[in-house]
């Protein structure tokens, strides 16, 4: 563990940024590790020793009826919430539960929230330069513009999220549909090595939901992406390898034929 | 670019005209018309109008928190008076040996108490530089403590401006007490001089109200920069979607902590130019309610607008001018009212209406 890592809830007003892929180490295979995790709110077990591995360069859907806890998991791994027991790593070097929001997001961990949420009051383009990659001290954003780099990735996300003709609109005055891609756009600006998408595409129309899942086909690979979703119809088009979540345990993980046809997944979702 | 800005922003354009005017017509009508002539300006409207633009200041520092942040200070007023209470003790050492006591170290309410010494934190305001660093300093150090304690530990919303009023009560409560050393509840008073140019002089005068009117511009054009910086999209962010922000890496609490920490300087600034105008700083200018009555200005003018605050505390405070006269009692319940009816009809404030008309037509 080095020393720059063990800062908690610091304030580090002079030190650098994690600089980007330096801590994060895959060559033991996965770029996730939940390992026992448990997280009770006042009793309620919303997580129960759950333990589960993303390969890097994955994509896995991850489904589970609503309460199973997923939206949970997620706030364990980007440090919203901090589980009773259980290790979280990300690679094999970055402990996730010693650092804070922004200093998860810097090592490389993207998240998309349920609710779809992008800056109402800004426009397209400037949700995109604000999640974009690079330094976000205090100073660099009060002295420096963005870079040539930066720019060229804020146009070419905007272009590949198909908001090209919008960048100038006020977000908040954006379809249902066109936000999720907004705030799934933000996230690609930053430059993650591993994405988490909870529900991206609730609230799209077929078209739209058909272009996510073309576009987080092209995703997987170079990142790794997480998405939770209850649309089965979207989960059989993007998924290699599914989970189920139920109770805030794994029930059943494997590929989206064994899921479906498995007898306990079939009872958790006619128990409803 | 400080152009193209100016034309993106009309009203902060048309603020910069009206202060540059004003500046140039003001000193003309008081000291180059004679005050028999109808043109005439008084000695008192200067000074009155100086005050005004240093309440504008302070309504700039507290729309920046508020407006473009979405931290409700409710104790602004703490900055301000800090700013004050430093330059009335540069004031004080300048009176010397002309106190009712004829001490030439000691202010007169030191010798009252018998004191023997000058306390050590008085040391070093006989220099106009010293005091003018405290004057940020003072204020904006203890905003950087209290903003580091109080946004490290996520505290937000009502319980965040709960805490900023129990501050500015707090500090109105240590500065009554006499063993403080600023002058109990008489506070400080009784100037001669800045930098030796005597305050009662209509040249002085008319100087602190060119003063007033530089640090408003100076003020609006150092906000308008920060908004319109990547700085200001950041804290826009934070203010509408704070874990959205946080979750793309940015340090939220560090980016409150600075612009509630510049605020907070500017406050103090605008409080000290106020004080010699005003002639006296005491406790009072802690009291909780100045805190309120700067937030009714700004929600009046219009919050994160920055032009529509500045306009709306001089707005505001001329009319609190003009009311006081005739119906003093009726003041605060005609703020009060004030307050509800723009919170209801106007929740953009003036600022609001304006750019309606604009839109519409
Ligand atoms: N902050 C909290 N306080 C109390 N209970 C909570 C809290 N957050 C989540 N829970 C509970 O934990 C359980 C798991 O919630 P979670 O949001 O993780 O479910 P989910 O799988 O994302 O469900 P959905 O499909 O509806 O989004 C739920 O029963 C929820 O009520
Ligand atoms: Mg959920």
């Amino acid at each position: 563990m080095t020393p720059l890592l063990r800062r908690d809830r610091v304030f580090d007003f002079l030190a650098p940024p994690l600089p980007p892929d330096a801590l994060l180490d895959t060559r033991h295979g996965p770029i996730l590790y939940l390992e026992d995790i448990s997280v009770s709110f006042d009793g309620f077990k919303a997580l129960d020793d759950l333990s589960l591995y993303i390969d890097d360069g994955e994509l896995r859907c991850i489904i589970g009826p609503n309460g199973a806890g997923k939206t949970t998991m997620m706030d364990v791994i980007t440090g919203r919430t901090r589980p009773d027991t259980g290790s979280a790593w990300f690679g094999s070097r970055v402990d996730l539960l010693r650092l804070d929001e922004p200093a998860i997001a810097g090592a490389g961990i993207g998240r998309k929230f349920q609710k779809p949420t992008v800056f109402e009051k800004l426009s397209v383009v400037q949700n995109l330069e604000l999640a974009c990659h690079g330094d976000k001290a205090v100073w660099r954003t009060l002295l420096a513009a963005l870079d040539a780099d930066q720019r060229a990735t804020v146009a070419g996300v905007l272009d590949t999220i198909g908001l090209a003709g919008h960048a100038h609109r006020e977000a908040g005055a954006l379809s249902h549909g066109q936000k999720q891609w907004l705030e799934i756009g933000m996230l690609l600006t930053q430059r993650p090595r591993l994405l988490l998408l909870d529900e991206p595409v609730a609230g799209m129309t077929q078209e739209e939901i058909e272009r996510t899942a073309e576009l987080f086909r092209a995703l997987a690979g170079a990142h790794s992406v997480v998405v939770v979703e209850h649309d089965m119809e979207f989960v059989r088009s993007i998924a290699n390898k599914v989970t189920v979540l139920h109770e805030g345990r794994v029930l059943v993980e494997g590929d989206m034929q064994a899921v479906q046809n498995d007898p306990r997944v079939i009872e958790v979702y006619l128990g409803e | 670019m400080i152009t193209r800005w100016l034309m993106n922003d009309r009203g902060g354009a048309v603020m910069l005209g009206v202060l540059l005017l004003a500046a140039l017509v003001v000193p003309l009508a008081n000291l180059g018309i004679g005050a028999d002539s109808p043109l005439h300006v008084s000695t008192y409207t200067v000074t009155l109008l100086g005050k005004y633009l240093c309440y504008a200041v302070l309504a700039l520092a507290l729309d920046l928190v508020w407006g473009y942040c979405g931290v409700l200070s409710l104790g602004h007023g703490a900055f301000f008076a800090l700013g004050g209470y430093a330059m009335g003790m540069y004031l004080m050492r300048q009176i010397g040996e002309r106190g009712v006591y004829g001490n030439p170290l000691l202010p007169d309410f030191m010798v009252f108490l018998n004191w023997e010494r000058l306390p050590w934190y008085w040391h070093g305001f006989d220099m106009f530089w010293f005091a003018l660093v405290m004057v940020a300093l003072a204020p904006g150090l203890l905003a950087f403590v209290f903003g580091w304690l109080a946004f490290r530990s996520r505290v937000t919303g009502v319980y965040l401006s709960i805490i900023t009023q129990a501050l500015t009560y707090a500090l109105m409560l240590a500065f009554f007490r006499n063993e403080m050393g600023f002058g109990g509840n008489n506070g400080l008073t009784d100037f001669k001089d800045l930098l030796g140019f005597d305050l009662q002089a209509d040249a002085t005068r008319v100087s602190l109200f060119l003063a007033s009117a530089a640090l408003l511009a100076i003020a609006y054009v150092a906000c308008r920069h920060i908004t319109g910086s990547r700085l200001g999209r950041v804290v826009v962010a934070v203010r509408d979607a704070e874990n959205r922000a946080r979750f793309l890496g940015y340090r939220v609490e560090n980016y409150k902590l600075w612009v509630f920490t510049f605020s907070a300087v500017l406050a103090g600034l605008a409080g000290a130019l106020y004080v010699p105008q005003v002639g006296i700083i005491n406790p009072s200018e802690f009291q909780p309610l100045n805190s309120i009555e700067l937030v009714i200005w700004v929600a009046v003018g219009g919050r994160g607008t920055l032009w529509g605050a500045a306009a709306g505390a001089v707005l505001v405070n001329y009319a609190k001018t003009s009311f006081t006269a005739v119906l003093p009692e009726v003041w605060l319940f005609a703020l009060g009212a004030l307050f509800v009816l723009t919170t209801l009809l106007l929740p953009r404030g003036l600022a609001g209406l304006l750019r309606n008309r604009g839109e519409a037509r």
